[in-house]
């Protein structure tokens, strides 16, 4: 027992790292891990939801749609699996930050109606694009303060973690209703990015194509941060060892909150494209969307990016299909699809390696 | 007496005191009350000691979080609610009604247990919040079974009907109604599963739970399969529940998702049990007593303080009554921080015995 | 007269409810290379996490050069030119070998000359410096541990059992690359079960058990006296081997 116990920073448990203990003298050549299976989980789902609904055009369109929204749901939810992989806190209050983002972005809008009403694309997009700004930057500031005075003092406690996070939640909800008001509030579309464009019998929304492309913008710029810069470096170390990154002499503490702050932002990010997708709002939008959040970061495996990602567009496109074929359990789809995966992989898709 | 308690005292004469007049005051309150309204609050009481306790089975000797324990306390109050609304208004119904919720609430425990605290306990309060919200939303949505956001109101057994009246005569000045036989049946009830708690948490099996709670890690090294430790508390925590809400039908003669499945009772359920004191199940007792007596009395007060405070900005909708959430998330992050071990585990620290 | 580099007075560590360090006095002299043996459980581990900010003392002074450092957080410790070698190596599996060095030289990116130095003792680590770290040997895993250790020039490296389960050939390699290090100036606090390698590398020993310092004094004396070892460690050298 006291093997197992004596240094806190062994493997819990995890059989890989246990294995590696008793070497063998002999050197293989190590084979790279290529885990590609999870990834044709989506072209199976799109290729039984075709057959099952026939017509091509619906197809193509419940894809886009799906696509859109798994977009909007990965930038909410990286932040919060990276967040949980790095520091191993759980914010059950991030559902805070996508609401409070969405309020933001609608009183940046107000004095910005002439850019908004009018049918000029580029207009619409830099109203756009302002609106979000101001949104990131007032959710990564008070993602900062949130951490400060509710996270901090309870690093290592999860159960006091779930609690305060979530009493976080409550707070910043009611302040909403405090500041802007209880009823519920409308958040147009610029003109230009309202109706859709027609490629030959396809529909596609236009203010769905914006989503895939802010969706794709943060998963490419997140990718090349985390591999290819010295503070991704940082992070990706972090999520599997922040003693041994302390122990070679870098402060996380301060990465902790740099990240946090971060992914304060991309909520705020996403629950800006959130609003603009559902054209109304009110303070407990954020708590609706993060029961799907849940589910895709669990899916994923909690801590991976990547694994958001995939999580994201998996739910998105099941919710998608399945609210066509079955409007009624379009919901406990999820919970099925979640289910499912983890009775395949208890751990999610792509579970970080955890010390 | 003790041996009622499993040997699980007080342990501050102030609290005792306090206990014994909750226990007296519930006991006596058709008596002392006669009003409708103060025999709801007391009725609603009865319910939430049971609900709260078996959460604190959870969250305060097991040490795991749960969002799904309304879910568990609809699935009472629905089973009992449409066995009565559909086979009519018998005391089949109520059994065959709680039966059936028992085994869907056990069932369900089971499968979320086994997928989410054979991995970690964290997984587990993500899965019961996607769970529970599933569940809110299907039964508002097959509004054919369930009444959708309506609910169903239905009839009771004739003998717990206002009509009904067990003797003829009054005794001590009250007409013991079908209501007051309801009012007993729901205290008795809760006085005999809170026992029961007590009884479980004093077992070898809640010493385990304790075990685990302060560092599971080394309780699994000792030998104890923690997942199966987690997984049967989780069941009984839900069964309970589940008891709750058939009772809280029976009061209401009304099943529906404000009353049963809001994820804002989930949230006063989480005030009480961390207000009153995690882990120490008196807490639950006197949270749920102190948040529902103050939920009616606080709320009339912030309204009186609003309209008082006109004119001022921003103030008025501090205190507007309904921001009286606001408050309490700020009272529940504070209870968090500073009195982790809430008024049951101030009392006990102030005076010993 | 060298000066003492660290120096732990009646230092008491509680993890949790545990009383697991009961007043370790430990003196580790500057350019020497201290071992400290004890058996399972004795806290070697503990005292090593001590010394590296891990724990926090909860009594006792710990000093660095002779300011007290105890209490003070794990980077800035490290960045007082200590380094850390883990029982449990603490690789980081999803990063390669060439991201792994790279973090642990802090300047930026490491020294080609001092990497060239490196590989001579682990060629192993230039075979698969692209490859992630998580798919090494045990032994490998643990060439790269102490090559993060010494990517930089350090004033005091924290090496924690570096022989456990470790294949001969590469314990050989281990002894040249700390020998080698000694030379250099490096003062090394090694914790170590396998005596034979110990003794063939230690200046100074320090043993201990339940918490506390048995037995301080010169690795050359103890290797030599049978019966000391027998009481200290309940085996002679002779047996070990
Ligand atoms: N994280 C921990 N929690 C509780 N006890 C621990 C922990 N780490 C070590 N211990 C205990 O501290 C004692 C000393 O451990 P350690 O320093 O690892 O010994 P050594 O390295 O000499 O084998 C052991 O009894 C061990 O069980
Ligand atoms: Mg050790």
């Amino acid at each position: 027992m006291s093997e197992t116990l004596s240094d806190p920073t062994a493997s819990a448990g995890s059989a890989a790292a246990s294995a590696s203990a008793s070497a063998v003298p002999v050197e293989p050549i190590p084979r790279l891990p290529h885990d590609r299976l999870p990834l044709l989980i989506l072209p199976v789902i799109a290729g039984v939801s075709f057959l099952l609904i026939g017509d091509p055009t619906t197809w193509i369109t419940l894809t886009l749609a799906g696509l859109a929204m798994g977009m909007m749901i990965f930038v909410i939810a990286s932040g919060l699996t990276l967040v949980f992989g790095l520091m191993d806190v759980l914010n059950f209050g991030h559902g805070a930050f996508i609401s409070v983002g969405a309020y933001l972005a609608m009183t940046a809008l107000i004095p910005l109606a002439g850019w908004v009403q009018v049918d000029d694309l580029a207009l619409n997009l830099a109203a756009l694009g302002i609106a979000a700004g101001v949104a990131m930057a007032g959710t990564a500031a008070l993602g900062y303060a949130f951490e400060r005075v509710i996270v901090m003092p309870v690093y290592g406690q999860h159960l006091k973690q779930i609690l305060v996070t979530m009493g976080g939640l409550i707070i910043a909800e009611q302040m909403i209703h405090v500041v802007w008001g209880g009823e519920q509030k409308s958040m147009a579309l610029p003109a230009g990015l309202r109706g859709a464009i027609l490629f030959g019998d396809v529909a596609v929304e236009k203010f769905r194509l914006v989503a895939v492309g802010v969706g794709l913008v943060v998963f490419l710029g997140m990718v090349l941060v985390l591999n290819r810069t010295r503070l991704g470096l940082l992070i990706r170390a972090g999520v599997e060892n922040v003693e041994m990154v302390e122990a070679l002499g870098y402060r996380v503490k301060r990465l902790f909150v740099m990240v946090f702050a971060a992914g304060s932002a991309l909520a705020g990010l996403g629950g800006t494209l959130w609003a603009f997708y559902r054209e109304t709002m009110t303070a407990a939008l954020g708590s609706e969307v993060m029961v799907m959040v849940f589910i895709v970061i669990i899916i994923g495996g909690l801590g991976s990016v990547g694994g958001c990602f995939l999580g994201a567009l998996l739910v998105a496109l099941t919710a998608n299909y399945v609210g066509f074929l079955a409007p009624k359990i379009a919901l406990a789809s999820n919970i099925l699809l979640m289910a499912g995966i983890l009775l395949w992989r208890p751990n999610g898709l792509y579970p970080v390696a955890k010390r | 007496m003790i041996s009622l308690l499993s040997g699980d005292r007080p342990r501050s004469a102030v609290l005792s005191v306090i206990l014994l007049a909750i226990l007296v005051v519930l006991a006596a309150a058709p008596f002392a009350f006669p009003g409708a309204q103060a025999l709801n609050t007391a009725a609603k009481i009865c319910v939430f000691v049971i609900l709260v306790a078996s959460y604190d089975l959870l969250i305060g000797y097991a040490g795991i979080v749960s969002f799904a324990h309304t879910m568990f306390y609809g699935i009472g109050g629905y089973g009992v609610g449409l066995a009565l609304y559909g086979w009519g208004a018998t005391w089949v119904s109520v059994f065959g009604g709680l039966a059936l919720a028992l085994g869907l609430g056990i069932v369900l425990a089971l499968a979320i247990g086994l997928f989410s605290l054979r991995v970690r306990a964290i997984f587990f309060a993500m899965i019961t919040l996607a769970v529970a919200s599933a569940f809110a939303i299907l039964a508002s949505q097959l509004s054919g079974f369930t009444g959708g956001e309506d609910g169903r109101s239905f009839r009771v057994p004739p003998e717990l009907r206002p009509a009904f009246k067990l003797f003829e005569e009054p005794v001590l000045g009250l007409d013991i109604t079908g209501k007051v036989l309801t009012y007993y049946i729901l205290f008795a009830t809760a006085l005999a599963l809170f026992l029961l708690a007590l009884r479980v948490v004093n077992s070898p099996f809640g010493s385990v739970l304790k075990a685990i709670r302060e560092n599971d890690f080394r309780t699994e090294a000792l030998g104890y399969r923690t997942v199966v430790f987690r997984t049967k508390v989780n069941c009984l925590a839900a069964a309970m529940a589940v008891v709750a809400g058939g009772l809280n039908a029976l009061w209401l003669r009304y099943t529906g998702p404000d009353t049963t499945l809001s994820f804002a009772i989930m949230l006063d359920i989480l005030l009480m049990v961390v207000i009153g004191g995690m882990g120490t199940l008196y807490g639950a007792v006197i949270g749920a007593t102190l948040f529902i007596v103050a939920q009616n009395y606080l709320q009339k007060l912030m309204a009186v303080g609003a309209a008082a405070t006109e004119g001022i900005p921003l103030v008025p909708h501090l205190i507007h009554p309904d921001r009286w959430l606001l408050w309490l998330g700020i009272l529940f992050v504070a209870s968090v921080y500073f009195f982790p071990t809430g008024i049951v585990g101030r009392f006990r620290k102030a005076g010993p015995h | 007269m060298t000066a003492d580099l660290v120096r732990l007075e009646g230092v008491h560590t509680h993890i949790g409810q545990y009383h697991i360090l009961q007043g370790v006095d430990l003196v580790v002299p500057e350019g020497e290379l201290t071992v400290l043996l004890g058996r399972n459980g004795a806290g070697k581990t503990t005292c090593l996490r001590t010394i590296m900010g891990l724990w926090q003392p909860s009594a006792g002074r710990l000093t660095w050069r002779g300011r007290e450092i105890g209490g003070w957080a794990t980077p800035d410790i490290a960045r007082l030119g200590i380094a850390y070698v883990p029982e449990s190596m603490g690789i980081f599996a999803d990063l390669t070998v060439a991201e792994n060095m790279v973090l642990a030289a802090r300047a930026g990116r490491p020294d080609p000359r001092r990497l060239d130095w490196i590989f001579g003792f682990f060629p192993a680590l230039r075979k698969f410096w692209d490859f992630p770290a998580g798919v090494l040997s045990g032994g490998q895993k643990q060439m790269l541990s102490i090559a993060r250790a010494v990517i930089e020039p350090r004033d005091l490296i924290l090496v924690d059992e570096p022989t456990k389960g470790i294949a001969p050939a590469i314990i050989e390699a281990m002894i040249g690359a700390f020998r080698e290090l000694k030379r250099g100036g490096t003062t090394i606090l090694l914790v170590e079960q396998n005596f034979r390698f110990a003794a063939s590398l230690g200046d100074g020993v320090a043993v201990m058990d339940d918490g506390r310092i048995v037995h301080a004094g010169r690795m050359a004396d103890l290797a030599a006296d049978a019966a000391l070892q027998t009481r200290l460690l309940g085996l002679s050298l002779d047996q070990h081997q």
